[in-house]
């Protein structure tokens, strides 16, 4: 999806995320609806281009009938939401210890040259890449590693694996 | 060969299914438990087995079954602890994604147990393929009878739930994770009262790591008593130990307890040794919150004897010249390592994780990781080598939560056995920021 669809006004879910809240909302007691915020969030930002604007946080305030002061101070708590537009892919690599002494900084320094993205700032030229730095994956017996959306690329100091991922990446 | 009470028919092809994990014996302790025992006969064999939450704290399961108010006429709930997000641990992710009926039937028969109707499993949200696995295996116990209503003919009803998180270490903290199922910000709760009492929707409740309740089954199926012949005193049946860093073979294993450090290391049934034909220098045996040993001490107690895979062989000698069995997140770092470096990297994530609901937690962890930055970078001074101890020092005990003490451990750690490389560090800055500069020095013993 490009950027300027996301920020279009009035964000609305798509039928098949609507019927996925419904389901959601099953799984709580009928007075705990906020209880789905977290999921909610993970859906809209799958749908929205990889982040909640504030109007997409004020579209899952409204879904779930919470005020909007509920979802942000949520939305800001947790580091999986982002809250500016992101480059097609978000590459999110690991930095922590396990992943540090086996090769995360060399790693960041080959996603950088080879993206042209740097972590904690813009994503690539051509809008393809963002990076960013997260903690600890659960995936420290095969650093160095990364996530994009739900994948997990591990064992990322192989000969050849980084250009391997990008490719596949650049081409879908 | 160690016995694999958990992992045993992890390699079989399709065993993410239902139907080839029942033909492996699935399935058999909600049968048992349903049909054959009282909710109580569960809890007490849990009891006889000694299982230990597997979680980091080690916390004797059936004794916090036991807490869990039973006289309050609100639902009670389980809630499986599956935010795996210590540095170092990934065990439960590998679990739940290859077995993951594994975990449904123990929270089917631990719910049973705890007369819970409702119960959830808590993923971190990073683990979304693993939530989708976890999804299907519960679509499919729910097709077969083994969920929702009467199941099984008993009269006992349960659903489960999945539920992600959304990025955040805090959040494995019990009542933090409650506060997130809840729809909020993960702050930890002032205790007590304990979940036990007020847990989720301020019902009772108990929060189990996956480990400990994938571990349910067998202790059903066997009896308590056989599980509790597995292992070495209070330290009993298997473990699952996640090995990370300069090893041959890093990976997860399934552990007897008891197993020797040395062997676990360097056997090859294990982690293989050491890479690169190198030697090992420090270990972080259970999960970055516990205390770094230099080689000579996790190989080996103060006192000279063999270390041992369990929660007190570990522990022998106190911080002093022990540390901890934790959540089996195992890193091992070679001669090359920089401990400052390393130290550094912990303390920025503690000081990002930190949900800055206390100051000596907030603030604290903000000077450790600042200090540490400046000497990892040359610009240390002497003093800053005593500075740290007394930060750590000062968060120790004073917060609302553990991720204090997890903050400040690993620091006063590194600094107790690695003294020397931290004074090399401000003696010989220029040398010691050399990229792949590494103190060769002596690890001090304490
Ligand atoms: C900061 C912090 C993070 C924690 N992370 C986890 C975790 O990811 N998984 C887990 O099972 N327990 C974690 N715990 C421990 C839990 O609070 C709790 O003790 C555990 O889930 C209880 O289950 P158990 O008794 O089966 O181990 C954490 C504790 C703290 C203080
Ligand atoms: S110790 Fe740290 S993480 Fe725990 S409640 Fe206090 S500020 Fe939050
Ligand atoms: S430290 Fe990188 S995945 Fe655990």
């Amino acid at each position: 999806m490009s950027l300027t669809t996301n920020t279009a006004a009035a964000p609305q879910f798509s039928p098949e995320n609507q019927r996925e809240i419904a389901r959601l909302l099953t799984q709580y007691p009928p007075e705990r609806k906020k209880s789905a915020l977290l999921p909610v969030l993970h859906l809209a930002q799958a749908q929205f281009g990889g982040w909640v604007s504030p109007e997409v946080q004020d579209l899952v305030a409204d879904t779930l009938n919470l005020k909007p002061i509920e979802v942000y101070e949520v939305a800001t708590f947790y580091t999986m939401f982002n809250l500016k537009a992101v480059g097609r892919h978000v590459l999110e690599v690991c930095r922590t210890g396990p992943c540090l002494i086996r090769g995360a900084d060399e790693l960041m320094a080959e996603l950088e040259q080879k993206t042209g993205a740097t972590f904690g700032g813009a994503p690539s030229p051509d809008g393809m890449f963002s990076l960013k730095e997260v903690e600890c994956l659960a995936s420290c017996g095969t650093a160095p590693m990364l996530q994009c959306r739900e994948d997990y690329h591990e064992n990322l100091d192989r000969p050849g694996a980084v250009d391997a991922m990008l490719t596949k990446l650049r081409a879908s | 060969m160690g016995r694999k009470l958990l992992t045993e028919h992890l390699n079989v092809a399709g065993i993410e299914t239902f139907d080839v994990y029942r033909k492996h014996g699935g399935y058999r302790s909600v049968e048992k438990a349903l049909k054959t025992m009282t909710p109580d006969e569960v809890t007490e064999e849990v009891k006889k087995s000694g299982l230990r939450g597997r979680g980091g704290a080690g916390f004797p399961a059936g004794m916090k079954w036991s807490f869990l108010d039973r006289k309050s006429d609100k639902p009670r709930y389980l809630v499986c602890n599956a935010d795996e997000s210590e540095p170092g641990t990934f065990k439960d992710r590998h679990l739940m994604s290859k077995l993951p009926h594994l975990l449904v039937e123990g929270m089917i028969t631990a719910s049973y147990a705890l007369g819970a109707k409702a119960s959830y499993i808590y993923i971190r949200g990073e683990l979304m393929y693993v939530l989708r696995i976890l999804q299907k295996a519960i679509d499919e116990a729910y097709a077969k009878g083994f969920l929702g209503k009467n199941i099984l003919g008993s009269g006992y009803d349960l659903d489960l739930y999945v539920h992600p998180g959304g990025g955040a270490y805090i959040c494995g903290e019990e009542t933090a994770l409650l506060e997130s199922l809840e729809g909020k910000r993960g702050n930890p709760r002032n205790k007590p009262p304990f979940p036990a009492v007020w847990g989720l929707y301020g019902s009772p409740t108990v929060v189990n790591n996956v480990e400990t309740i994938a571990s349910v089954p067998v202790i059903v199926n066997d009896g308590g008593d056989e599980y509790a012949k597995i292992g070495i005193g209070r330290s009993t049946g298997t473990k699952l130990i996640s090995a990370c860093g300069h090893l041959n073979k890093p990976g997860i294993y399934e552990i007897e307890m008891g197993v020797p450090v040395e062997e676990f290391i360097y056997s090859d049934e294990y982690c293989g040794g050491i890479w690169k034909g190198r030697d090992l220098k420090a270990v972080i045996a259970g999960g970055s919150s516990v205390p770094i040993l230099p080689k000579e001490l996790i190989l080996k107690t103060a006192a000279g004897e063999n270390r041992l895979m369990t929660y007190e062989s570990l522990a022998d000698g106190g911080f002093a010249t022990g540390t901890m069995l934790g959540s089996g997140g195992f890193i091992a770092m070679d001669e090359t390592t920089c401990i400052v470096k390393h130290t550094w990297s912990l303390a920025r994530f503690y000081h990002h994780e930190s949900c800055g609901q206390c100051s000596p937690c907030r603030e604290g962890t903000g000077w450790l990781e600042k200090v540490l930055h400046r000497l990892e970078h040359g610009h240390g001074h002497e003093r800053d080598i005593d500075l740290l101890v007394s930060i750590a020092k000062q968060i120790e005990g004073n917060t609302i939560c553990p991720l204090g003490d997890a903050a400040a451990w690993p620091v006063a750690a590194a600094v107790r056995h690695f003294r020397h490389e931290f004074e090399w560090h401000v003696r010989e800055p220029k040398a010691a920021t050399q990229p792949g500069a590494v103190y060769r020095g002596e690890a001090v013993l304490a």
